[in-house]
Order: C-alpha cells, then sequence, then structure tokens
C-alpha cells in the first residue's frame, strides 16, 4: 500500500466514525464504541479488500462480509453509505421507525447487507455456510465475518471455527475486535476468552494478531490469510474502544449509549479538526 | 380391506431427497450427526458431494444452512426435532427466520413414538415454538407419501420451512394420486355429527376412529391437517358449521399444536364445542411407540371416545 492510499483510508476511517457519531447522535441510542474500533478494518476491506459493487449489490460473485457483531451496525451503515451503496442522508434516521437501517443490520431491508445479525455468535457460522456455499459452487469470492471480543463468549463461535476449519474453509477471514471491553466490564472482569489467538489456533485456524489501527498490518494480515491454503484465518486485532473520540476512548460505558447534543459537538469538533489535519496532508 | 403397508415418514423423506435431486440440482443437505437415524444417509450415500455433516452442534448447522441460503441454495438442514425446534431455537428464529430465507428443516423423530428413548428425545413441543416464528411454513405429513410430496413442495416454495416426521413405521394411507398442496386440509371422509381434524399419525388413528363411531351410527368427518402453519381456516370454518363439534388429533403437546391452531380459527369465527387429543401438558416416557402412544392417550379409542363427549356438548 502506497503512502497516499495510506492517507485516504485515514480520511474515510474518520469519515466513517463521524457518521458514526452523527448516526447515533440522531437515533438517541446505538453502539459508538464498537462501532468506532472497527472503523479502520471497515474502511480497508469496503475501500481495498473486498470486491464488491454498489450498483450491483447482489452480485452472486461478490466477496461478503458479516457483522457477527450486529450492534457494531453504524459502522457498516457508514462504510455501505461512503462506498456508495444508499444516500448519506440515511444515517440521520438511524433506528427512527419505518426508517430503513434498523437497530442491527436486515440483509433484506438495506443494499449492501450480506447477513442479518444481531444474536452474537450466529453471524461467523452463515459466514462460513457463505464461504462453504463458494466451495461447493465453485465460485471463488472470499468472506469476511467481524466479531467482538465479548461475542466469542458465545459457545456457537467455537462450533463455527471448529466446523471451518474441518471443512477447511481457506475462503474465510475470521476479525476479532479485541477493544477488551463488553457491556459489564472489561472481558477478564465478566468472563475471560483470553488467550484469544491461541484458542483459535487450538480450533485448526491460521491466526494472526494485528493493531487494528494500523493499515499496513491490516493489510499483511489480509494477504496473508489469501496465501493461506486448507484452513481459515482468524485475525485478532488490538483496538481501542471508541477510538477517535477522546472521551469515548477505553470508556466501558460507552458501549451501547449515544452521545448527547454537547456531546455530540465536542465529538464532531475532534473528528472534524482530525480530518481537517488529515486533508492537509493529501 | 388391502394389506396394511407400513413406512415410517422419515424414510420417505430420506427417499424423498434422493429423488429430489433428479429433478433439482442447487439443493445441499445438512446434517448434525444424525443421518443414519434422520436418512438423510440416503441423499449422503448417492450425492456425497451436496452432503455436509455438521457435526453435534445444531446451532451452528442452522446458521451455516442459513449462510448457504444466502448465498443461493435451498438447504434442507436436519435433526431431530428436539434438537433442531428446540436446541436451535433462536438459530432457526433469527438466521433463518427473521431472513425470511430457503431453509427447509427436516425434524425427525419427533412426538412420544420415539419411544424408549424417552422423555428428552421425545419432542411435544416444536410445533409450538415454530408456529411462534413469523413467515415458517409446518407441515407434518401422516404417511411416507405425503412426506415425499411435502419434501417436493417445500423445495419449490419460497422461505423457511419445517418439515416434521417420525420414527416409527405407520400406515401408509395415501396413494401417488393424493392431492397435497401447502396450505390446505384434505377431507378424507365425509360426516355430518363431528368434525375430527388430525395431523401426523394421529390422521390414521382418526380414520380407524370414524370407522368405529361409524358402526355406533355417528357420522365423523375426517381431516388430515398436513400444514399447520398457515392454517387451512376455510376447511375449519365449513367443518365447524356443518357438523358444530370438532375433534382435533395429533402428536404433540395441546398447548401451541394444531389443536392451539384450529382453536384460534374457531374463536374468532364459529365457536363450536371442541376437544383437543394430544399430549396433556406433560413429558413422554420409555417404552415401546405404541404403548406410549396408549398411554397418553394418542388412540383411535380415545378420538372416539372424545367424538362422543363433544357432540354431547353441542
Amino acid at each position: 500500500m502506497n503512502a497516499m492510499t495510506k492517507k485516504q483510508l485515514s480520511i474515510i476511517a474518520t469519515k466513517l466514525r463521524m457518521l458514526i457519531v452523527e448516526g447515533t447522535h440522531a437515533a438517541k441510542c446505538g453502539h459508538p464504541g464498537g462501532s468506532l474500533s472497527s472503523a479502520d478494518l471497515l474502511a480497508y476491506l469496503y475501500n481495498v479488500e473486498m470486491n464488491v459493487d454498489p450498483a450491483n449489490p447482489r452480485d452472486p460473485n461478490r466477496d461478503r462480509f458479516v457483522l457477527s457483531k450486529g450492534h457494531a451496525a453504524p459502522v457498516l451503515y457508514a462504510a455501505l453509505a461512503e462506498k456508495g451503496f444508499f444516500p448519506k442522508e440515511e444515517i440521520w434516521h438511524l433506528r427512527h421507525l419505518g426508517a430503513m437501517l434498523q437497530g442491527h443490520p436486515d440483509m433484506n431491508g438495506v443494499p449492501g447487507v450480506d447477513m442479518s445479525t444481531g444474536s452474537l455468535g450466529q453471524g461467523v457460522s452463515a459466514a462460513a455456510g457463505m464461504a462453504l456455499a463458494a466451495k461447493m459452487t465453485g465460485k471463488d469470492y472470499r468472506v469476511y465475518a467481524l466479531l467482538g471480543d465479548g461475542e466469542i463468549e458465545e459457545g456457537q463461535v467455537w462450533e463455527a471455527a471448529m466446523f471451518a476449519a474441518a471443512k477447511k474453509l481457506d475462503n474465510l477471514v475470521i476479525v476479532v475486535d479485541n477493544n477488551n471491553l463488553q457491556i459489564d466490564g472489561t472481558i477478564e472482569e465478566v468472563n475471560s476468552p483470553y488467550p484469544i489467538p491461541e484458542k483459535f489456533a487450538a480450533f485448526g485456524c491460521n491466526t494472526i494478531v494485528i493493531d487494528g489501527h494500523d493499515f499496513d498490518q491490516i493489510e499483511a494480515a489480509l494477504n496473508n490469510a489469501k496465501e493461506t491454503k486448507g484452513k481459515p484465518t482468524a485475525i485478532v486485532m488490538t483496538t481501542t474502544k471508541g477510538k477517535g473520540v477522546s472521551f469515548m476512548e477505553n470508556a466501558v460505558g460507552w458501549h451501547g449509549v449515544a452521545p448527547n447534543d454537547e456531546q455530540y459537538e465536542v465529538a464532531m469538533a475532534e473528528l472534524n479538526a482530525l480530518l481537517a489535519e488529515q486533508q492537509k496532508e493529501v | 380391506m388391502a394389506e396394511i403397508v407400513k413406512k415410517a415418514t422419515r424414510d420417505g423423506y430420506g427417499q424423498a431427497l434422493c429423488d429430489l435431486a433428479e429433478v433439482k440440482s442447487d439443493f445441499v443437505v445438512l446434517d448434525a450427526d444424525l443421518a443414519a437415524a434422520t436418512k438423510t444417509g440416503m441423499f449422503k450415500k448417492a450425492h456425497p458431494d451436496r452432503f455436509v455433516d455438521c457435526g453435534i452442534a445444531e446451532g451452528n448447522m442452522m446458521s451455516v444452512a442459513a449462510g448457504l441460503a444466502a448465498s443461493g441454495l435451498t438447504v434442507f438442514a436436519s435433526s431431530f426435532a428436539m434438537f433442531a425446534a428446540g436446541r436451535a431455537f433462536e438459530q432457526v428464529r433469527n438466521s433463518i427466520g427473521y431472513p425470511h430465507l430457503n431453509v427447509k428443516i427436516g425434524a425427525t423423530h419427533a412426538g412420544l413414538s420415539v419411544g424408549e428413548d424417552g422423555a428428552t428425545h421425545q419432542c411435544n413441543e416444536d410445533i409450538a415454538l415454530m408456529r411462534s416464528i413469523p413467515g415458517m411454513t409446518i407441515i407434518n405429513p401422516a404417511d411416507a407419501v405425503e412426506a415425499k410430496k411435502a419434501v417436493f413442495a417445500a423445495a419449490q416454495a419460497d422461505g423457511p420451512f419445517y418439515l416434521r416426521f417420525g420414527r416409527l413405521a405407520v400406515p401408509v394411507v395415501f396413494d401417488d394420486d393424493y392431492p397435497f398442496e401447502i396450505g390446505k386440509g384434505v377431507e378424507l371422509v365425509e360426516g355430518t355429527d363431528v368434525t375430527i381434524i388430525a395431523t401426523g399419525l394421529m390422521v390414521n388413528e382418526a380414520l380407524i376412529a370414524a370407522e368405529n363411531l361409524k358402526a355406533e351410527g355417528v357420522s365423523a368427518r375426517v381431516i388430515n391437517m398436513a400444514t399447520i402453519k398457515p392454517i387451512d381456516k376455510e376447511i375449519i370454518v365449513k367443518a365447524a358449521s356443518e357438523t358444530g363439534a370438532i375433534v382435533t388429533a395429533e402428536e404433540h403437546s395441546v398447548i401451541g399444536g394444531l389443536g392451539s391452531a384450529v382453536a384460534e380459527v374457531l374463536v374468532e369465527s364459529t365457536p363450536v364445542p371442541m376437544v383437543r387429543v394430544g399430549v396433556q401438558d406433560a413429558f413422554g416416557k420409555s417404552g415401546p411407540a405404541l404403548k406410549v402412544l396408549e398411554m397418553y392417550g394418542l388412540t383411535a379409542a380415545n378420538i372416539a371416545a372424545k367424538a362422543k363427549e363433544v357432540i354431547a356438548r353441542k
């Protein structure tokens, strides 16, 4: 990845973060923390990695993304809107009655959403099913699933990991957003799933640990996944929950709470300042 | 009367999958380590490249099925009713039902007729669970012929299906000309005093009950209600209007199954005296299937007795 691409990705990621803040503020609820932590990954996936076309969102040969941590819907909606799947104005109606954007992703209602998710642990299995479908029908698309680190306390995640390895689904990439926080506290306090990479390795996955806010590391891990044959790849990305908004960073309370008007102004001012700086460099 | 041929509906299911493969290519079959029992093993043997054993992980299997269906394939996902509808309820609800995907759940070993395995495996609650999911079609075939027709119809229809099959070999009551249609009850015997609406293996018991009642001068109509959701309101209302009394008969809890579905139609349209023959809010027990069915009153004799009771209430 050249320096210019990286700078442009940084700008996109900041724009996604702004849309996350705008959407949750407009909804007066939602999940900003875990959306902000995965904004860099989604910026990379939708703008570099994945073969997707907003003009043909149901292309049978497209790559698929499954937001297994469905509560982070704001980051997915932001990435899809930024890519042009639907107008950004939809974000302002997030979670409103009658609006297109539901609290959790609905594959039948939103262009670009590949799977309805929200009940934790199920999306990764569905992603495995999509990867299996590619193998069974001779297609070469790839499937990406994003999980929360709290989510992997669900037993179904490990059923899915076992299944994906047993069926040699090397077209499946499981990414864990390891921001270390869940609703009731740190993931160690609640019901520690650590050590995470060792667990995925034991289940038969090619396992990589990266900094989830570093585009070079994201790129290297996803390329490694492509080169790895005969088994799925699990990328454990270390992230900061609430990344990009100073008062949300690493704060347990910002899992499922929206910014009020005052907090919204502060958050947007910070992100606007960051964006201006990033745009100056391009 | 011709010699009675007995065949389990699960055998009808396994054979139907194999037959379906002759005419349809874009479907796959999943199982959860029970292929020999659910009879998907017949399909596995014939089409190993289109069969996936998901192991003992039914929740994962249902969500994998959803992912396959979201990728354009029709999926038959099989396990015992207890695990398909019970353990994996939430996966069926959220991964399959909510997105309205083309997953056809082939649930075998439903009801008390599992027999010796006992209460943990005798699922009498699956219809109730599946009825609660919006957009789910539920079919409970009476014999192996109807089982095959149900599989073919489900494969051609859009959206999620719950196909309920049994372990026990039961009399084959229909021939290949039987007019199966999703969402339609079928009147098997004409009658004017009472209507017996039955599903699954209770259809044959209802036919016997009607014959015995006839000998006693009671004219009992018999309806086979294979599709429990969407329920055929028209045939229920007609039966209530014309016969004035209803008995339902099912190998399932009287809570949430066929009896509930029929009662819901009647109270909102044509209230008439009604009795529900089924499992009376109880767990099952180990024993030979026919003995267990008898112990819980799932017999022609009990249907006939209840028919007379309900007629007396008119």
